[in-house]
């Protein structure tokens, strides 16, 4: 038997109507498996606003998930334009997303300010044209 | 009682084992196995989306009849507002009670006065209890048996308050020994039902330890005598209605919320749109959302699986007959008071857990993934589960294998025809020992009837 099940999503961009299915899938399984309600919550809920962000900023990208008896690892890879100002991403209101995005309901600023609240730890790294990988961990 | 009780079952005489019901059931809990539907008494909610859709009539709702009233000395009639959305030109439901009274029954207490007191009781809850918002309706059944189930996290914000049915109940039994000076027990409470699963609600509730109402009849056994005694009351029936538009609105979806005199509401209808909103909820993709209303069935109650009308048009019925009456009659009194909130709470049934413990679940879970990649992917329900994946979850649980797969055998078949017809090339090249491969092939063809008979033996069995 393997130490983590891993799981790999592909991001579609510009589809909002698919954005959600990754998280989604992964809640059902981690309710198979008996974790914690709070934990599932948590990472139903950063896991979802971590989708939206790639779908809003980043045209899609890849999502691994590793998940083991004891956490779950959440790495979203994106070949997005970066984030310039960290600092201010994670500050909660701030938000970059174009009118059309906002007028769909999206692009509060809460998006990385929840994914850092909702995990219990978290890491971004990110180059200007190249892209961003936020990993977050949530242990049940 | 039963905390899985159900009133949704099969009749296995009738059932022919296509897949029909399993493929429509909200839960995957029905499955096909050994030419007969089973239903997996965790999983269902007794929403009857398989009474609805099985051709052959094969899934049955439990419910009492009109016998039950010779059981008591006084009995009293409990129409759900849904009722009166049944019959055409209907405009005013005092010919419904009156009839129910000429009927049989001794008494007529209106679920949709009992409704209004619970709307009050709603106003007052959500405007005491701001931070557990949005609070969820806990009037449909099923859907409080959904959420038990499959929303651990939204448990904390399910409505602890009665359903009217309930309320209604505790007033009427009240009233009724009031009146007649009668015990309790010679008291019959009758509801007459849109749904099965307000019966599960009267057999096993949850919120409450047990029930006030006795027996539960449907609609559409009451509706054909009921049409009747419709025409005997006349034009001229004496006013004995205690609910106005709050009460009768919520026979349909988004009636309950319109009696909270709030724009915060959602109101969702027909069960896979309310799994969606749940989803959503659970996420917390709504903000600034006061109240849910939820019902399982198209349209609401109007749509439960023991009427006779089209929801839709039943719609348009209840709009008509509310048109002219006052906003509500019946307001909640300090004796009413009592009858309102939950008594007890609703736990969490993790039921579809792949495992017992934490590493048996990470096991089967594991194992599920890999026969995922390996089955077909087509969710033809030919095994008799209502996909691949839940085969997979069916064969980690021990409770199906993966010869079960159509597509599985066929391979299975197909290569051992492969080998034989190789056997077969060989017996011909006499350089080859022959009687060695004669064997083989005898051993492969008694494979091959192995097979096929274990395939007819699940059809037939």
């Amino acid at each position: 038997m393997a130490d983590v099940i891993t799981l790999n999503y592909e991001i579609s961009p510009d589809d909002f109507t698919r954005a959600g299915e990754a998280s989604s899938d992964v809640k059902s399984k981690l309710k198979q498996l008996g974790v914690s309600p709070e934990a599932i919550r948590k990472v139903s809920i950063a896991m979802y606003e971590g989708e939206i962000n790639m779908v809003i900023h980043a045209q899609g990208g890849k999502i691994t998930v590793e998940i083991s008896p004891e956490s779950i690892v959440m790495i979203l890879a994106d070949k997005g334009p970066g984030i310039p100002d960290i600092d201010k991403a994670m500050q909660a209101g701030w938000s970059t997303a174009p009118d059309e995005v906002r007028s769909l309901g999206f692009g509060a600023g809460m998006g990385l300010p929840n994914m850092k609240k909702y995990s219990d730890e978290m890491e971004v790294k990110t180059e200007l044209g190249v892209g961003t990988t936020v990993t977050m961990v949530v242990k049940y | 009682m039963d905390k899985f009780y159900h009133s949704v079952r099969l009749d296995a005489a009738l059932c022919k084992g296509c897949i029909n019901c399993i493929k429509r059931c909200p839960t995957q809990a029905i499955r096909v196995r050994n030419g007969k539907a089973q239903i997996n008494s965790k999983f269902c909610i007794d929403c009857g989306e398989c009474i609805r859709i099985c051709p052959h009539h094969a899934k049955i709702a439990t419910y009492d009849k009109m016998d039950v009233l010779k059981k008591y000395e006084y009995t009293v009639a409990l129409p759900a507002p849904s009722l009166y959305s049944q019959f055409n030109n209907l405009e005013d439901v005092n010919i419904v009670l009156n009839a129910l009274k000429l009927m049989g029954f001794s008494d007529v207490f209106e679920v949709s006065g009992a409704a209004e007191v619970v709307s009050d009781a709603t106003r007052l809850y959500i405007a005491a209890h701001d931070d557990i918002l949005p609070l969820i309706s806990t009037a449909c059944p099923s859907v409080v048996r959904l959420i038990r189930v499959r929303f651990p996290n939204l448990i904390p914000h399910l409505l602890p308050l009665n359903p009217p049915i309930e309320v209604a109940a505790c007033m009427a039994a009240e009233k009724a020994m009031k009146e007649t000076g009668l015990p309790r027990e010679k008291i019959g409470i009758v509801f007459i039902s849109p749904c099965p699963s307000k019966v599960t609600y009267v057999k096993s509730p949850l919120g409450t330890e047990k029930s006030q109402v006795d027996h539960v009849l449907a609609i559409k056994d009451v509706y054909p005598q009921l049409l009747a005694y419709m025409k005997a009351v006349g034009d001229n029936a004496e006013d004995i209605s205690t609910s106005g538009k709050i009460g009768i609105s919520w026979g349909r979806s988004g009636g309950e919320a319109s009696g909270l005199f709030s724009e915060n509401y959602l109101a969702a209808d027909g069960i896979e749109n309310v799994i969606r909103v749940l989803e959503d909820l659970e996420d917390q993709k709504f903000a600034n959302l006061e109240f849910v209303e939820l019902n399982a069935c198209n349209g609401g109650c109007v749509g439960g699986v023991l009427t006779v009308e089209n929801p839709y048009v039943a719609e348009v019925k209840l709009k008509r007959l509310r048109k002219y009456m006052p906003v509500a009659r019946s307001h909640m009194k300090k004796a009413d008071e009592e009858y309102v909130p939950w008594t007890t709470d609703v736990q969490f049934e993790p039921v579809f857990r792949l495992g017992e413990t934490m590493m048996e679940s990470f096991s089967r879970l594991e194992r599920v993934e890999r026969l995922c990649k390996k089955l077909p992917g087509l969710d033809c329900g030919s095994c008799g589960a209502p996909t691949c994946k839940a085969l997979a979850e069916d064969i980690v649980r021990g409770e199906a294998s993966e010869r079960d797969c159509i597509y599985y055998l066929r391979e299975s078949l197909h290569n051992l025809s492969q080998e034989i017809s190789g056997l077969t090339e060989d017996l011909t090249d006499q350089e080859k020992d022959g009687a060695g491969t004669l064997n083989l092939l005898k051993d492969y063809i008694k494979r091959i009837s192995g097979e096929m008979t274990s395939l007819d033996n699940k059809g037939n069995q």
